[in-house]
């Protein structure tokens, strides 16, 4: 069952359209990669598959039924170029865990968090080691769909080596589909089954 | 030939209140060498948050107060002095800062190239040099909120040029453009290079850099660990291991993370920060390490690559 993205425009209210008549479909296990110049809209076909904006016409749709009318935890989340930016930074790393229902065990040794960062705010941990958490948290049972946005676009070559290998394992694992967001076209050529230009 | 600028053993920490009253010292950068001579590019490379903008900072003059800095600044073969730096920055060193919010918001772009000046002369100066950047005269009458990206980081580097700096400091220029967009604004560097500046690039982005820098300073959880020639890179004449691992990490050649994180500041034991990941420690990689003359360039490692494995 599959996430589909049928014929969907959206415009912003000051900056005229951004996406016209798009469509996009990802499969569970699948890996597809979105590439595009800058200001193409592949952010805001991201949070329109995850439901943080609707689309001006076409729909999203999930198993065949339009995204919004899923209720309870979303089955397609987002994981941001800027983890700093994703998480509370009032909260220590083990409430923002436990905000989204807590992880599996074993998930934290797999994603190689360190204990003692549980107990850190997100300003004393690097952006490569916020990363995980963000990963963590949207590796949630129930999550079908990723939607990684830049998302190790930050990080140094042996970071982003890293968050890649540990997610590729847990996205394996699990079936899920993923949308992979970035300039780097060997990075994509690495980890996607397939590729679209907008 | 003279060194534009020369970095000698440069340190950097703050002085932190934790909970009040208990005080620590954090040091951020340390014993950090360089050069940079006229009409080259010079990359500085580390991941976000090494602390290589304060590199930068250092150079201007303009760490914030609770900082100190030591080892040595050279500026065109004189000590460069707070005082100096003073009168240089802006000038003959320029910076070309990470992002739009370095603009004053309040003011157009023209008015902020010329600096107060009205005349002709001026207003003649600040057009030539947007368009050099591919900037319409239209540019001169926006603000910088009207800008998109690409677009500030151009009037960014024009507000430099416009100086015919000596020395000119990027940080982080690249970020958030795609790759046409990032290739033609180092372009602009590579250029202003050519024209005879020394040029300082400070990057996250190892792929990038080894596009436009003549040589590379890799930097790690602080210290320089190797001062390579891009050249060195492709041809597999890479002499420390974590620059190697770096290398390896590419997507475009193995992929292959290492384990372990980076130490952050104040959390890096004795000796070599790297030894805890490295595959070619040894017990005396816990000691001092000196940074070495190695095959054109220089090392900070006791057991380089390409030597006997210890």
């Amino acid at each position: 069952m599959s996430l589909e993205g049928k014929n969907l425009s959206f415009a912003y209210r000051r900056q005229g359209r951004v996406l016209e008549k798009l469509s996009l479909t990802l499969e569970p296990g699948e890996r597809v990669g979105l590439t595009g110049a800058s200001g193409r809209g592949k952010t805001t076909l991201c949070r329109l598959l995850a439901g943080y904006e609707r689309p001006d016409r076409g729909e999203v749709l999930l198993d065949g039924r339009p995204l919004g009318r899923w209720r309870g935890l979303c089955p397609v989340q987002m994981i941001w170029q800027h983890p700093e930016t994703a998480v509370d930074p009032l909260l220590r790393l083990r409430d923002t865990l436990s905000e989204a229902g807590g992880v599996e065990a074993g998930l934290l040794e797999a994603l190689h968090i360190q204990p003692g960062w549980l107990d850190r705010y997100p300003a004393e941990l690097s952006g490569g080691e916020l990363q995980r958490f963000c990963i963590a948290r949207a590796l949630t049972p129930g999550v079908r769909y990723l939607l990684c946005d830049e998302m190790t676009a930050m990080l140094d070559p042996i970071t982003q080596a890293q968050i890649w290998k540990l997610l590729l394992e847990q996205a394996e694992g699990r079936r899920l589909g993923l949308l992979i967001v970035s300039h780097d076209s060997s990075l994509l050529q690495r980890l996607c089954t397939r590729v679209q230009t907008l | 030939m003279q060194p534009v600028l020369e970095v000698r053993d440069l340190s950097i920490s703050f002085t932190q209140y934790q909970g009040g009253t208990r005080r620590r010292v954090l040091p951020v950068i340390r014993r950090l060498s360089l050069t940079v001579t006229a009409g080259e590019v010079v990359a500085v490379v580390g991941s976000s948050g090494s602390g290589k903008s304060l590199l930068a900072h250092g150079i201007l003059g303009i760490l914030p107060y609770n900082s100190q800095m030591e080892g040595e600044l050279i500026y065109q073969g004189q000590p460069l002095t707070p005082q100096r730096a003073a009168r240089l920055r802006g000038r003959e060193i320029a910076l070309v800062p990470q992002g739009v919010t370095y603009l004053d918001p309040l003011m157009q772009v023209g008015p902020q190239l010329r600096r107060g000046r009205r005349d002709a002369g001026a207003r003649a100066e600040s057009r030539a040099v947007l368009e050099r950047y591919g900037l319409g005269r239209e540019t001169e009458e926006r603000y910088p909120f009207e800008l998109s990206g690409g677009m500030a980081r151009r009037v960014l580097i024009a507000s430099a040029a416009l100086q015919a700096p000596k020395l000119l400091i990027a940080d982080e220029p690249t970020p958030g453009l795609d790759a046409r967009a990032a290739g033609r604004i180092l372009g602009h560097f590579r250029e202003l290079a050519q024209e005879g500046a020394g040029v300082l690039l400070i990057t996250h982005d190892l792929e990038l850099a080894l596009t436009i820098a003549h040589r590379v300073a890799v930097f790690y959880a602080g210290e320089t660990v190797e001062e390579a020639f891009a050249a060195d890179f492709p041809a597999g004449r890479l002499r420390h291991p974590y620059t190697q691992a770096l290398w390896n990490a590419l997507p475009g050649n193995g992929f292959t993370p290492i384990s372990g994180t980076q130490p952050g500041p104040g959390e890096e034991g004795p000796g070599c920060p790297f030894a805890p990941r490295c595959p070619r420690r040894a017990a005396d990689c816990a000691g001092d390490i000196p940074l070495i003359e190695a095959a054109g360039g220089r090392v900070r490692c006791l057991h380089p690559e390409g030597g006997k494995t210890p």
